[in-house]
């Protein structure tokens, strides 16, 4: 899933001062999950934003909303109603969610209240940890399942490098270096043999370098 | 021979190959690549030329690389691919041969978080095989990586590293092989200080006949102290440093330890010339290049061959 953390509640002050009828808009998917911008959030960021503005003497108006999805036009429409009674909608969603709602409704700002940070997977309670890097090329059939491109710090195709420590990557103790994982299921998979097989320069391309992805299904579309 | 490479001809010659390097300055003094270079020219091969070591912003290693070949020596330029994409790694290639130079070092590089600008993003479009393979095919097939067709291409004689201490130990050798398979012609290893490790390394390597397809070159440190030692041992990455090595300059006191760690590298030397696939050595002497002709004579690899 796409992860994402709260922005600093003064930048997000920052941005609504001018307007005091804000739309605040959660979204059911990936951010409920992480817990950065579904329905509980909205209402927690609605009720700081509402104490920060009293302790000004200031009055804002904030209406709650939590979408099935942010990033999809069939759901972002719910909001029509609403758009046109308030001055600025803050987003709680990814970076997607965010842009969807900008798309739809130009003449309405829309802010982002969190950072999206990474394609993640959930290591425990709490806990998420970068994957996938969107690459658009995926490797991980070649890899034992552990992606170089996501997981080793210099997305390394052939490594591990030479900064390797107590098998942990140099840029931090606490990040498995990529190689010793890759290494370590090749082997629990009798498939130490491939490690040797050298892996070409990477075609970029799918992956961003072409320019921004588009995904046209005919049979869908 | 593959190229015009001095260190091609030495290493051909079958005598033991000397290196070793300098760090080009952090500002426009080009006089400081010029004495660096001054110090070392009679007593090496090659002169390495670091690319923004530790990644901190130096002069770039192919300009610094120019100013040596200026002086009719033998720059060997270094590249990481920290910070450069396939187009500019292949554009200095090419303005480096331009300028005489004949022999680099493909590398992945530290981190940027090492460095002086930890905010920067690193490039990292190819890996340090993936660049022995390009450049090999730039050099054997006169082709870009892209695939498009060289006019005049670049004959680099092709080097990389390897460090025989970093985890995993057993993938080390076999990381070498891949570094073989992509086309290296030379590999200068990481600092030796724990010989032993270094010897059931080379082991791994002469045992699967590596040490016939490339000339392996013996990374040698000489320690300036003991706050030296302790510091490669806890802050730098890959790094090996034995207790007894420690122990050893600690016995010492303050004003003897560089002479200590002067004896320390010729010794070390001296041994591992014993060993098979030991094709030469590489004398790292950081930020004290002064010492590097005091270590090649006293063991014995001066004078250098005429080639």
């Amino acid at each position: 899933m796409i992860t994402a953390e709260q922005k600093p509640i003064q930048e997000i002050i920052q941005y609504i001062a001018p307007y005091s009828r804000i739309l605040l808009v959660g979204c059911n998917e990936c951010v409920t999950v992480c817990a950065a911008g579904g329905r509980k959030e909205v209402g927690l960021l609605a009720s700081a934003l509402h104490l920060s503005h009293l302790k000004q003497g200031k009055n804002i108006d904030i209406r709650e909303i939590t979408l099935e999805r942010q990033c999809d036009p069939e759901y972002v429409e719910e909001l029509a109603p609403y758009i046109d009674g308030v001055d600025a909608v803050v987003s709680m969603a990814c970076g997607c969610g965010v842009q969807t709602i900008a798309g739809r409704f130009k003449k309405t700002p829309v802010f982002p209240a969190v950072n999206t940070r990474f394609m993640g997977a959930s290591l425990s309670q709490g806990v998420w940890a970068e994957r996938c890097k969107g690459c658009g090329d995926c490797v991980l059939g070649i890899t034992g399942g552990v992606c170089p491109v996501a997981r080793c710090s210099k997305h390394l195709f052939n490594g591990p490098c030479g900064g390797t420590s107590h098998g942990q990557c140099e840029v931090s103790q606490d990040i498995d270096c990529a190689w010793r994982l890759i290494w370590e299921r090749l082997k629990e998979l009798g498939l130490e043999s491939r490690y040797e097989e050298l892996m070409e320069a990477k075609d970029w391309r799918p992956g961003g370098a072409g320019g921004p992805g588009t995904i046209i299904r005919e049979d869908l579309a | 021979m593959k190229t015009d490479s001095r260190l091609e001809k030495v290493l051909a010659s079958g005598e033991l190959a000397v290196t070793s390097e300098c760090g080009p300055p952090r500002g426009c003094r080009p006089e400081k690549v010029k004495e660096k270079a001054a110090l070392l020219k009679d007593h090496v091969d090659g002169i390495n030329v670091t690319d923004n070591q530790t990644a901190m912003v130096r002069m770039s290693s192919c300009t610094a690389g120019i100013l040596i070949k200026q002086m009719g020596l033998d720059p060997i330029i270094q590249m990481v691919s920290r910070d450069r994409n396939r187009l500019a790694m292949q554009s200095e290639i090419i303005g480096a041969y331009s300028f005489g130079i004949n022999t680099m070092l493909c590398l992945s590089g530290d981190h940027a978080k090492f460095g002086d600008h930890p905010m920067a993003q690193g490039v990292f479009d190819i890996d340090s095989v993936q660049m022995i393979k390009m450049v090999r095919q730039m050099r054997d097939d006169g082709l870009f990586q892209g695939g498009a067709k060289i006019d005049g291409p670049p004959k680099m004689f092709v080097g990389a590293a390897a460090n025989p201490f970093a985890d995993p130990f057993e993938l080390r050798v076999m990381r070498l092989a891949k570094k073989v398979k992509a086309g290296v012609d030379f590999i200068q290893t990481q600092c030796i200080f724990n010989l032993d490790k270094f010897e059931e390394w080379m082991k791994g390597v002469v045992d699967r006949g590596l040490d016939e397809q490339v000339h392996i070159l013996a990374g040698i440190t000489p320690m300036k102290s003991v706050g030296m030692a302790r510091y490669m041992k806890n802050k730098v990455p890959g790094m090996d440093i034995p207790d007894d090595v420690i122990k050893r300059l600690e016995g010492v006191s303050k004003e003897q330890q560089p002479e200590e760690g002067i004896k320390m590298a010729v010794e070390s030397i001296e041994r591992l010339k014993q060993v098979k696939g030991v094709h030469g050595f590489h004398i790292m002497a950081i930020e004290w290049e002064e010492k590097v002709p005091q270590i090649v004579e006293k063991a014995g690899l001066f004078p250098r061959p005429k080639v």
